[in-house]
């Protein structure tokens, strides 16, 4: 077990393309920590570093407090799960989960009781003799879990594990990863992006965009206070509602289009940075969630939409609406077809599952002013203090 | 009512099946006829019985007796054997180098090498020949392995390249991280994914070598380095042609090539088709 640590990692490919910026990310040893950001984002050549298939430019790695920069993949002593699980197709399960085993010499009997033990672990007991070609996708993926965690490695590194896996065995398989780096409590990189993965199985988690590290910080830091527009829009599903907004003067309302939303006291005192965009331009944020249907006779912080189209969930609805506010998109946040399939305005509110509501009504939203995030228009950074 | 489902015998019977049943026996027959002329009594030979009557040993004792056909057997297997090791050793360190090492010039690499395999036998016997008679190689193995290597490593590399490419890069980067160096990793981890490659590029290296009959003939003439074919060439004297033997002989040499064709049938199918269709 191991601690790892990213010290100004740079990574300059031959054709010039700087995949890498400058990384740097403290793992502490039995941390789960996910690096997630759009495709392109550098986050799995990141991880190809730590492993050692790819050379670090410049910067120092160190596992377990040691340089590592120069050593072979199996001299820093990780496991890695890959994203088509690269199982041995000629070899049987067995033979997979213990070809590592095998190579450092492990005497016969301890090899298989180490086997045996993994398979215990991940369910896998009775397809021991199978080769992977018999097995299903989810037992693919146990395997190649298997033959990670048998080498009792240092460090975990898994570069999207789960996405080749259809959408009801990821909800499970990522439980089950999860658990299992909880179990044997070993220091793990995960890279995926996919952020409903990233919240909820990181310890941590490092937002990267264009090869920059945007922001490391807990899943719900990162939610609730997004140090910029990038990360505020990219986490959160549905995507958090950014639109160009102006600072009344004095600082007591924003407005959003033709809608003013005041601001409570307590608000600008909590961000008092605030007051230096009185009678400006910012950008303001509202989580679906904060958006709920205002009750009749409400006289707070409000915002009213037409109603383009209602997801019934079941426990909520997804009410898509439209104000006359300029909507932001931050690049690389959302996919590009999301993007240009988003009229500008449109925004989207969760509201409770019996609210009366359909297409084409105009409905005001109560505005959770408290918890409303703010970003400079040019920086993109988040105005707070 | 043309749509009428047919019963008993019928059902077998339509036009494909008519039509394999003619293409099978058009490639069988003459193949029959060599098999059944070879058991046939010297003096049936070349008659037309269809069924050999009585059943005859004579021409095969006669081909291993009366000719050096044991002699010209021995000669094919060893150049044949080891012209094959040799195509399918280098052509599956050149397939890795040119499927999976980043190197330059891969792609004009295996143009010529394609140029080279279609390039005609007869054009480069004159030149061979002279060579050979230089180096004092005329009438020994390495006249013939040599050359046969050359000649079938082409088409063994393009198979086994193909082969190496579809083998997913992240399997050599698991085992580089499992701690498989180089030699272990191509051994453990590619070469048993690369199988039907190799067994194809084997058969079809073993099939030419076997058959080659130009280079042997000019190369090797003397009796004791003389191939299959040469030999067989050779039957009988300026008045008479021994077809009984020579149907015997060539029996004997079709049977290593049935046998392994035969086990191997699975492998060369999936190696001819890999490539074709994604997966």
């Amino acid at each position: 077990m191991a601690t790892v640590s990213l010290e100004g990692i740079n990574k300059v490919y031959e054709n010039g393309f700087h995949a890498v910026k400058d990384l740097s990310v403290d793992i502490a040893d039995g941390e789960f920590m996910v690096l997630v950001g759009p495709s392109g984002c550098g986050k799995t050549t990141a991880l190809r570093m730590v492993a050692g298939l790819e050379d670090i430019t410049s910067g120092v790695l160190r596992i377990g407090g040691k340089e590592a920069n120069d050593e072979t993949p199996k001299e820093r002593d990780i496991a890695m799960v890959f994203q088509n699980y690269a199982l041995y197709p000629h070899m049987t399960v067995a033979e997979n989960i213990g070809f590592a085993l095998k190579l450092r010499k492990l005497p016969k009997d301890q090899l298989n009781a180490k086997v045996k033990e993994a398979a215990d672990i991940l369910g896998l007991t009775d397809w021991l003799d199978r080769k992977p070609g018999q097995l299903s996708g989810g037992q693919r993926q146990r395997v190649a879990m298997g033959r990670a965690i048998v080498r009792e490695p240092s460090v975990f590194l898994m570069d999207e594990p789960l996405s080749n896996l259809d959408a009801k065995l990821r909800v499970q398989m990522r439980a089950e990863v999860a658990r299992i780096q909880r179990r044997i409590g070993v220091a793990t990189i995960y890279v995926t992006h996919d952020q409903v993965e990233a919240m909820t199985m990181g310890d941590r988690v490092a937002v990267l965009r264009a090869g920059i590290l945007q922001q490391c910080d807990t899943p719900q830091n990162l939610y609730d206070s997004p140090d910029n527009i990038f990360v505020a829009a990219f986490i959160g599903s549905p995507a958090q509602n950014l639109y160009d907004a102006v600072v009344a003067e004095g600082a007591r309302s924003v407005k959003l289009g033709s809608q003013e939303v005041e601001l409570p006291e307590a608000v600008v005192l909590k961000r008092p940075g605030l007051r230096a965009y009185a009678g400006k331009a910012l950008v303001v944020g509202l989580r679906p969630e904060h958006l709920p249907a205002a009750a009749p006779g409400y006289t707070g912080p409000q915002l009213a939409g037409d109603v383009d189209l209602v997801e019934a969930l079941g426990s909520e609805l997804v009410v898509h609406f439209t104000i006359d506010a300029h909507r932001v998109i931050a690049e690389g946040a959302v996919e590009k077809d999301e993007a240009a399939a988003t009229a500008s305005g449109e925004g989207v509110a969760r509201v409770a599952a019996k609210t009366p509501v359909k297409v084409g009504d105009r409905m005001t939203f109560g505005v959770d002013v408290e918890d409303m995030q703010f970003f400079d228009p040019k920086t993109g950074l988040a105005i707070r203090g | 009512m043309r749509n009428r489902k047919r019963v008993g015998w019928h059902r077998y019977v339509n036009g494909v099946v008519l039509a394999t049943i003619v293409t099978a026996l058009f490639v069988i027959l003459p193949l029959y006829w060599l098999i059944a002329s070879s058991f046939k009594a010297p003096l049936d030979v070349g008659t037309t019985q269809l069924f050999p009557n009585p059943i005859s040993g004579a021409n095969y004792s006669q081909a291993f007796k009366g000719y050096d056909f044991g002699i010209y057997f021995r000669n094919s297997l060893i150049v044949t054997i080891v012209a094959t090791a040799l195509v399918l050793i280098l052509g599956t360190m050149a397939g890795y180098a040119l499927g999976r090492l980043p190197m330059r010039g891969k792609f004009t690499t295996l143009v010529i090498l394609l140029m080279i395999s279609v390039f005609p036998e007869v054009a480069v016997i004159a030149p061979l020949f002279l060579l050979m008679k230089e180096i004092g190689w005329l009438n020994s193995y390495q006249a013939l392995i040599l050359p046969y290597t050359a000649f079938n490593l082409p088409f063994a590399i393009w198979i086994l390249r193909n082969y190496m490419l579809g083998i997913p890069k992240e399997m050599e980067e698991t085992g580089r991280i499992d701690g498989a160096g180089p030699l272990r990793t191509v051994w453990s981890i590619v070469l048993p994914q690369a199988l039907p490659g190799l067994f194809t590029a084997g058969i079809f290296c073993f099939t030419a070598c076997w058959t080659e009959f130009l280079m042997a003939l000019t190369f090797n003439d003397a009796n004791n380095f003389r191939t299959i074919p040469v030999g067989i060439s050779d039957f009988g004297g300026n008045f008479q042609v021994p077809y009984g033997t020579i149907f015997a002989a060539s029996v004997v040499a079709v049977v290593p090539i049935g046998i392994l064709v035969f086990i191997f049938r699975k492998f060369v199918i999936s190696g001819l088709t890999s490539g074709a269709v994604k997966g």
